[in-house]
């Protein structure tokens, strides 16, 4: 499927969405509670087949949490990007796609130990490179007052 | 008749834990597994990792483009060269800057002799892991042959910082070609040794065919990529998927096994050096004259946007995604690592098997620890 087919694709799954034609890929935003389900449907979907998580980023918006899923189909070749935000930034909590991508499970352990986001029914949720004193460093509030990264 | 003799398996009543590393030679860095044991069977691996997390996201965010590619080096530093590639496409992306064939070409070249000597490195460290110290010599001794031109044209060996956005830091030196020409014969002339000393080894296949297994459906779930993930039939090779640089002019295959073991792995390897080779034949005479840059503004910043690349580096799929805000460091910038993404799958590959085969499916796995931790 080409860019906007995978759009109208999507919509017609999720009306709610907000499908927007980036640059690369087609974009599309999702409310927290819907992400799962959306993911779940674009695995499986025989249209789609999204079967391969190439890239899962979080990001630090300064009111929220965003994370990124790069999605890719290797019998149909085409990708797509999801999106979603947290509702808070105080607890922020998503659910985990480990169930639907087997990789997921690293990608989200990285985005919980850097941003300290929670996953929802993650299988192993730990820090990863830092132990639990630390705080989360990708945050934007985050100080580091020795380390020459600071502004 | 009533069985009396019975085989008594110690450790087999109750699992037992062992830590291998973080200071492990066959653990090529500072990985540290826990593994549980039952017996001498696997039946858990826990990686810990983090020893040598510098942050490199976190820094990228108050540093420049420019500054950037020179941390890009110090992840998988066997890949260096392809790792600043990766960043540099971004920003030329995000600007819309059309680079010449010379720096294409160069790059592409650059590229594909940093695959080579990723992987001799590899298939010399591989061997030693199992046993054969020969093989450390002979991979060495032809690795620095490469490892010289790098430094003739860069100044570097391993850490080169040799692309930059816009082009290159440096033109190539004059002997470039005529010595990576040389090399190419060279090496072509003496590949044969390693499949002599290692491929045909017979307690080297014993080890390997057949150990540690990993199945289709489950390289794509686990998102495995670069020889490894080819060696199961996934083909992820982004040089053909998506073509940068130089990569849509040249013919060459995609090198694909349908197996998935050890042996496989390996073997993807080898077969990736030659096409390498056939690669750099391709182009080595059509290096067109020009620049060696483009000349960009003297502070670089990216339009408001996202913006995702994929190359092909030693080991697999390195992703840059860059979130720019307009500024002259990103807001945010991801590095999808090949090494990190690879090792989720070590527990689920060397479940079953006996321990010291967990040296052998992790070696095959070809970790750099610096690009796991960044």
């Amino acid at each position: 499927m080409d860019k906007t087919q995978l759009g109208e694709f999507v919509k017609s799954l999720k009306p709610d969405a907000i499908v927007t034609d980036g640059k690369q890929y087609t974009e599309v935003t999702v409310a927290d509670t819907e992400l799962h389900s959306l993911a779940k449907k674009l695995r499986e979907s025989e249209e789609t087949w999204f079967d391969f998580l190439v890239c899962l980023t979080g990001v630090d918006y300064g009111k929220d949490f965003g994370v990124i899923y790069h999605l890719k189909s290797t019998r149909y070749e085409h990708m797509i990007v999801l999106k979603t935000r947290t509702s808070e930034r105080e607890k922020p909590v998503l659910n985990s796609v480990c169930d639907i991508w087997k990789g997921a499970e690293f990608h989200e352990r990285e985005v919980y130990d850097l941003l300290g986001v929670k996953f929802n029914h993650h299988p192993d949720l730990r820090r990863l490179f830092l132990d639990s004193s630390w705080g989360f460093p990708l945050r934007k509030d985050y100080v580091d007052d020795i380390n020459i990264v600071s502004k | 008749m009533e069985e009396i003799i019975k085989e008594v398996v110690i450790g087999e009543q109750e699992e037992y834990l062992i830590n291998i590393g973080p200071q492990h030679p066959s653990t090529h860095g500072v990985l540290r597994l826990v593994v549980s044991l039952k017996g001498e069977i696997v039946k858990n691996v826990q990686p810990h990792i983090g020893y040598i997390h510098r942050g490199i996201e976190k820094m990228c965010e108050s540093i420049t483009y420019p500054q950037i590619i020179h941390l890009t080096d110090r992840m998988d530093y066997l890949s260096a060269c392809i790792n600043n590639e990766a960043v540099c496409l971004t920003v030329e992306k995000a600007l819309e800057v059309e680079i010449p064939d010379r720096i294409k070409i160069i790059r592409t070249i650059m590229a594909e002799l940093t695959r080579i000597q990723s992987h001799q490195l590899f298939w010399a460290s591989y061997g030693m892991d199992l046993g054969g110290q020969t093989c450390y010599f002979y991979g060495l001794r032809d690795r620095e042959k490469i490892l010289d031109i790098f430094e003739e044209t860069t100044g570097g060996r391993m850490i080169v910082s040799y692309n930059c956005p816009g082009g290159l830091m440096y033109d190539i030196h004059p002997n470039f070609q005529k010595r990576v020409k040389e090399f190419i014969k060279y090496f072509r002339s003496v590949l044969w040794e390693y499949d002599a000393i290692l491929t045909g080894n017979v307690i080297f296949r014993e080890r390997t065919i057949g150990i540690g297994k990993l199945s289709l459906v489950d390289a794509i779930s686990y998102g495995i990529t670069g020889p490894s993930g080819r060696a199961s039939g996934f083909s992820c090779d982004i040089r053909k998927q998506e073509p940068y640089s130089a990569y849509d002019r040249v013919k060459f295959n995609e090198v694909m096994f349908k197996e998935g073991d050890t042996y496989h792995r390996y073997l993807a390897r080898i077969e990736e050096m030659r096409e390498s080779m056939n690669i750099i034949d391709q182009l080595i005479d059509n290096i067109p004259e020009g620049q060696y840059f483009v000349k960009m503004k003297p502070v670089i910043r990216l339009p408001e946007g996202e913006y995702f690349q994929r190359v092909e580096t030693a080991r697999g799929e390195l992703d840059v995604f860059i979130i720019s805000d307009g500024n002259k460091n990103p807001y945010r910038l991801k590095f999808r690592s090949p090494n990190f993404v690879n090792l989720g799958v070590l527990n689920h590959i060397t479940k079953d098997f006996k321990i010291a085969d967990l040296i052998a499916i992790a070696g095959s796995l070809d970790f750099v620890i610096p690009d796991i931790d960044r």
